[in-house]
């Protein structure tokens, strides 16, 4: 593999291969083979000599990557606690319906080891701890809704005497559920209009006029697998009482002021008493937006019966049985396409799997409706999207956030049009992409009433990766082997992306920051956003190194406290580095304005034209240069009693959204992106192996380049971990028996693609007016891995000379693919896979 | 009580029987740099290197999973956590490496990852070699990352052999302070729980007074019971220092064989030379029945005795015809491989029994095997099915026919019908169907988390067929690819 990032080139022009790129290729044919050693891969240089070290646009190391590899980075289940710590287990349903009968709690207290233990009736504020509606209860009342809802909670002296504890409980029969018939099949929950939220509709133009005048009608149907976070750092919180009637939560956690509104609440005490630090997390990938909060409100609520601090943290099967996941979907598609295959218009409708409460399921299918046109015009449309109510956890926020779901339905269109009219899957992709050229109506404009604005550049990204995987080449060598290969089938397919940046929720879409600079001249900065290793807090910091002039290292960030910046977001939905960027810069642009006006007035400079320049403060040009070094200017400014602190704050403008009509401008801009993936497929077995990736990923002008590969790198690894290997599985009962690494089972090093050109597109800076004209980068590539499931079933449609492209189920396990390999073959001749063999 | 190199420094500490390494560093030295991702042995989180030195002093590290590893193993040996590379701010090349390709985000994996690469390295200064795919493969696979995608690790891995070799200085003086804690022994501790035996007869002897303490060798099964189900073992039977376990020695059989008795305690990475040499169908298995860290440590004769319908190793010693060599009170017993599985978790294996020694045969003249596994992941996964297939050719036909399958059964077994209809036949097509059809009445496998019993059905009669035309292929010029290169050896 080898990144052919180009950071400082302009893009290359593929006729013109000059000797190192041939060398190169070279090697990635070799590296196929499995033979001879490797050869290092990436580097980053620096853009630009004459700014400060490490701001913002290079490719600087992650602020905490030294204290990662020597293991000083402490994570919560590292932190210090009193000797007297306290350590909380829970008790978990085992059946994922039915009446919680009876539950003795007092027997549990007087046993041996046991400290306290909580539930239902020991909350003494709110019992209901659902982020946006109603229906999560922090314990189970009555009503048990899936296997793995928290029955009660038990504190030791131990972690392990906890969770004896737990199974004493149940040893001692003080327990009892009466169970129930659970619901666990969304399409039977949607017949029955078992929602958790209404049903929501996006319409444009007359979709049942298109349908009844196209050429071709075309359906089908899908389902889309959920998929398990497996941050690596599971759920866990430290949570000690103050002196005060509140208490300090520690907590592994991508919403923090919302889990301090959640405890503040269930403890009934104001939410100033509740302070929430996060200093960063082993992973969240969403899972720990709304579903790190109830571990920090048992521990709070333990924490202030006892006086005593409590550490929960849920060992890895206990986590994935309790915590949400993504939203599996059920879709289907039927649409009118001409004669071209150029869709005209139909309706897409879109079940997802919300499990048992709404959490945030109403965004979810919003995002998964947003994205069921994926880059392609639907023409006049309807997208319909049902919130199925189901007896498991209470499906969540991942990577995507429904996005890469309402994706995968139309990407599904895209290989069946083309199947049924004998073209190549990327030429009916190419044809219905958003473009400004004239039609009978707009093809510039989504299904919800928004323009894509670059349309040009989605076209630019999805025509050099064509030329730059050299697509057609490998096109034509692929159909000819498997037109030889019996067992053995090939696969290619290009996917584009592209994907709406902001919340949906538009109040969300705001941020704060404060900075502080202390009189030696360092920088503090803290924001409202949270680091789960994505690199925010480097490129925060990055930022104000640019705006300050100063080196990165000069600047630091801490720890993310509720305390510090208030009421803030979560970070998510990509939107970290956009919002908190440009309100740390917000701040930065304050003081740097308080400090100019300061230093005219001080030094006696001009103050026009005055800017911070390497650590300085310069004002005028050439022969009356002067320079003041920025320790005396802070040194100067705190004499002169001049404030060194300013907070910052940024709401994204232009956005809106009109639910009743399902039309308007949610997102501010959208990030785009492409991939193409070569498969092989044993049609004996299903095993199947990515033989080659190439991708072209938008990220504007980057905030930091090695970053942003790291994001795309890997959200590309982890989508195609969801369409391929990884596989929730729920026994008849409705318990998970995926509930470990040895069961459910990511991405390894193995399946890293023996060739992986991973590239940035250099020259696009947002057309909107992002910090620096970035773009957000975190959820995005994260769709490129659906190219995977696209190039298997390429290799698949093969067995039926490319006459239909079968249906493929995700995730697409070795299982899944061998039976659609049966189903393909009991319809199209050849079988047995023998034919043509010498008998 | 536990006395033991951390990070070069001497630790005397008293642990209960059923700690973990991870407990151990973790709750009661502090030691929080090593992380908790599964407690399962099948993340990485928790990797470290425990050094053992040989007899001329020189240490070698191996990577373990500290989460399933018993801590009073570390008796008399050097662990090195990722808190001991470091020398003040200079980095260990796998610590810089990792640093400058990026190969962290949010760091959680990334003290795990550092280990493997430390392991590598040392790997790499004792006899370097070119680090191939495979090569990198077999050192992290046992590393899961939700983070990277492992493209910067993979550099990182590349490139730490650029760096200046900066071993910290107490790694060098180590071999010393290891060699003080091993020569002389140290006294054993006569009342301790943790019992290692270092003969069979004090491990039978052990074994007759306390038939209710559980036997440990690498902990790879034994000890989830502890992590995942809160098992208490009061007392354990260490067998990783009983001498004859140990051994790995060539034999013949009474019947003519000849071959090698492998003993019951010889880890898969001890057993990988030799299949490499021999059976290098087998040792491609051994890198995907589990990771660098569980072949350290997991032994052949632990995958036999735990009798799992998907253990790996024992489909294939079913098609090679291998034999045990057990050991008892009762004196000591030899009996062919197939007649040891009883039923599921059942086994013929007596009270106060171990398996001393496997018979591995020497491959013969003309005789084939073949080992294909289905999983959901190539790395470090669990069978859906296994299959092992074992032949001869005699004048166009098939002889010696034995197909035996993992993940089908409630044990290992061989398909007897399959086998029948096979044998004495050329490789036909006719007769390979007529296999696959018999196959339906040796097998009515289970659905489960890893496959439906439809799939297993049908994908284990596809092996067949895998086979059919593996023997065509041999017949054929221009061989046709029927698997996949990752999967094919």
């Amino acid at each position: 593999m080898r990144t052919l990032t180009k950071l400082d080139v302009p893009s290359r022009d593929t006729t013109d291969l000059d000797d190192a790129t041939i060398r190169v290729r070279d090697e990635q044919q070799g590296r196929i083979k499995g033979d001879g050693p490797l050869a290092r891969d990436t580097e980053f240089r620096e853009i630009e000599t004459t700014r400060t070290r490490g701001s913002a646009g290079s490719a600087s190391a992650h602020e905490s990557a030294v204290k990662h590899v020597t293991g000083r980075a402490a994570y919560i289940d590292d932190l210090q606690a009193p000797a007297d710590c306290l350590h909380l287990a829970l008790a978990l349903s085992p059946v994922a319906h039915g009446h919680l009968i009876r539950l003795d709690l007092d027997t549990l207290r007087a046993m041996p080891g046991v400290v306290d233990a909580v539930g239902f009736d020991d909350v003494p504020g709110h019992t209901d701890i659902g982020p946006v509606f109603p229906g999560d209860p922090l314990f189970v009342e009555d009503e048990i809704r899936y296997a793995g809802q928290v029955l009660f909670a038990v504190a030791a002296e131990t972690h392990r005497a906890a969770r004896e504890a737990v199974s004493a409980a149940w040893a001692e029969a003080l327990v009892e559920i009466d169970e129930q018939p659970a619901s666990l099949d969304p399409v039977v929950a949607a017949e029955r209009h078992e929602f958790v939220r209404p049903t929501h509709v996006q319409q444009s133009g007359d979709w049942e006029r298109s349908l009844a005048t196209a050429a071709h009608v075309i359906e089908g149907e899908q389902f889309v697998g959920g998929q398990e976070h497996f941050y690596l750092e599971g759920q866990a919180c430290l949570v000690q009482p103050t002196e005060d009637e509140g208490v300090i939560v520690h907590t592994s956690n991508q919403h923090p002021s919302e889990t301090q509104k959640l405890v503040a609440e269930v403890l009934g005490i104001p939410f100033h008493a509740v302070t929430v630090e996060v200093r960063r997390m082993g992973g969240g990938f969403g899972g720990k937006e709304t579903q790190a909060s109830p571990w920090a409100c048992m521990a709070a609520l333990v924490a202030r019966r006892t006086g005593r601090t409590v550490r929960l943290r849920l060992p890895r099967a206990e986590d994935m049985r309790v915590t949400g996941k993504r939203h599996p979907f059920h879709n289907r598609y039927r649409l009118g396409i001409d004669e071209t295959g150029v869709i005209q218009g139909g309706e897409l409708t879109l079940i997802g799997d919300c499990g048992y409460s709404p959490d945030l399921s109403e965004a979810i299918v919003d995002r998964a409706m947003f994205h069921a046109d994926n880059a392609y015009s639907l023409g006049e449309a309807r997208v319909t999207g049902h919130r199925a109510r189901t007896h498991t956890a209470s499906n969540t926020a991942f990577r995507g956030f429904g996005g890469p779901q309402g994706m995968m339905v139309i990407e599904a269109a895209m290989d069946d049009i083309a199947r049924r009219l004998g073209e190549d899957t990327l030429t009916i992709r190419k044809r219905n992409l958003y473009r400004t050229e004239p039609d009978v109506i707009r093809r510039d404009i989504t299904h919800y009433g928004q323009t894509v604005e670059q349309v040009a550049l989605l076209h630019h990204v999805v025509e050099r990766l064509e030329a730059d995987s050299d697509y057609w080449t490998r096109r034509q060598e692929i159909t000819e082997f498997n037109a030889q290969s019996p067992v053995i089938r090939r696969g290619l397919a290009l996917t584009p992306v592209k994907f709406g940046i902001s919340f949906t929720a538009k109040h969300l879409n705001q941020a704060g920051a404060l900075l502080q600079v202390y009189t030696d001249g360092s920088v503090m900065i803290n924001h409202g956003g949270t680091e789960m290793g994505q690199g925010l807090h480097t490129k925060i910091c990055q930022v104000v190194a640019r705006e300050l002039a100063l080196d990165v290292d000069t600047v630091r960030i801490t720890a993310t406290r509720t305390d510090k910046v208030p009421n803030t977001s979560p970070t998510a939905a990509s939107s970290g580095a956009d919002l908190n960027g440009m309100a740390a810069r917000d701040a930065c642009l304050s003081l740097k304005t308080r400090l100019f006006d300061f230093a005219s007035e001080h030094y006696a400079l001009d103050r026009e034209g005055m800017r911070l320049e390497t650590g300085h403060l310069v004002a005028g040009t050439g022969e009356s240069e002067r320079r003041i070094p920025w320790g005396e200017l802070v040194q100067a400014a705190y004499l002169g009693r001049v404030s060194l602190s300013e907070k910052g704050f940024y709401a994204t403008p232009l956005i809106h959204y009109d639910r009743t009509t399902g039309q308007g401008r949610p997102f501010y801009y959208f990030a785009h992106g492409a991939a193409v993936s070569e498969v092989s497929v044993d049609t004996l077995t299903g095993e199947t192996q990515v033989d080659r990736v190439d991708i072209l990923h938008d990220v504007g002008d980057s905030l930091n380049p090695a970053i942003d590969m790291g994001q795309v790198e890997g959200g590309f690894i982890q989508g195609m971990g969801w369409l391929t290997g990884e596989e929730l599985r729920w026994n008849d009962a409705g318990r998970l028996i995926s509930d470990g690494p040895a069961t459910y089972k990511i991405p390894t090093y193995g399946d890293l693609p023996p060739v992986f050109n991973v590239e940035l597109l250099q020259g696009h800076p947002n057309s909107m007016a992002s910090i620096y004209r970035s773009k957000a980068v975190g959820e995005p590539p994260f769709m490129l891995g659906i190219s995977v499931w696209a190039a298997l079933r390429d290799a698949l449609s093969s067995l039926a000379g490319y006459r239909e492209a079968p249906r493929l189920d995700t995730p697409a396990t070795p299982e899944r693919v061998l039976m659609a390999a049966e189903a393909l073959r009991s319809r199209h001749p050849p079988w047995p896979p023998a034919a043509g063999e010498p008998e | 009580m536990i006395d033991f190199l951390l990070n070069g420094q001497l630790r005397h500490c008293a642990a209960s029987p059923d700690t973990s390494v991870l407990e151990l560093l973790r709750d009661s030295l502090g030691q929080t740099g090593t992380k908790e991702g599964c407690a399962s042995g099948d993340c990485g989180a928790c990797t470290v290197a425990i050094g053992k030195a040989d007899p001329d002093g020189n240490v070698h590290y191996h990577s373990a999973n500290a989460c399933i590893t018993p801590a009073h193993q570390l008796q008399g040996q050097s662990l090195v956590t990722v808190e001991g590379l470091a020398s003040g701010d200079a980095l260990h090349p796998a610590q810089a490496a990792m640093v400058e390709c990026h190969g962290s985000q949010c760091g959680f994996c990334t003290p795990g990852i550092v280990m493997s690469l430390f392991t590598l390295h040392e790997e790499q200064r004792r006899a370097p070699a070119p680090l191939t795919q495979q090569r990198l493969e077999a050192a992290l696979g046992g590393n899961l990352c939700r983070c990277t995608g492992y493209r910067p690790i993979r550099d990182a891995a590349l490139s730490m052999g650029d760096y200046p070799h900066a071993r910290p200085a107490w790694l060098e003086k180590c071999t010393d302070a290891a060699a003080s804690l091993t020569s002389p022994p140290v006294e054993r501790d006569a009342d301790s729980t943790f019992v290692q035996p270092e003969s069979l007869v004090e491990l039978l002897d052990e074994r007759t007074r306390h038939p209710e303490a559980p036997i440990v060798a690498g902990g790879t099964d034994l000890w989830l019971e502890v992590t995942q189900r809160l098992a208490r073992f009061p007392r354990v039977v260490d067998i990783t220092r009983v001498a004859e376990l140990q051994v790995i020695e060539a034999a013949t059989l009474d019947d003519g064989r000849e071959g090698w008795w492998i003993g019951g305690g010889v880890t898969y990475s001890r057993l990988e030379p030799l299949l490499a040499e021999y059976y290098p169908t087998f040792a491609h298995l051994l890198h995907r029945l589990g990771s660098a860290q569980i072949r350290n440590r997991g032994t052949l004769g632990g995958n036999i005795a735990n009798a799992s319908p998907i253990g790996d190793t024992p489909p294939v010693l079913l098609a090679l015809g291998s034999r045990l060599w057990l050991a008892g009170p009762e004196g000591e017993r030899e009996l062919p491989l197939d007649d040891f599985f009883l039923d599921y978790k059942r086994t013929d294996l007596r009270e106060g029994e171990v398996i001393r020694a496997i018979f591995l045969p020497r491959p013969e003249p003309g005789r084939h095997l073949r080992v294909w596994k289905l999983s959901k992941r190539r790395e470090d996964d669990i069978s859906a099915v296994l299959g092992a297939f074992g032949w001869r050719l005699e004048d166009g036909l098939l002889c010696d026919v034995r197909l035996a399958f993992g993940g089908m059964a409630a044990t290992p077994k061989r398909a007897i019908a399959a086998e029948a209809a096979l044998e004495g036949q050329a490789p036909s097509t006719a007769a390979f169907q007529a296999a696959r059809l018999a196959l339906a009445r040796d097998f009515q496998p289970m659905s489960d988390v890893r496959g439906s019993a439809h799939y297993r059905q049908l994908s284990a009669a596809n092996l067949l067929e895998r086979l059919r035309l593996v023997m065509a292929q041999e017949t054929t010029d221009a061989p046709r690819e029927v698997m996949l290169h990752a999967y094919a050896h």
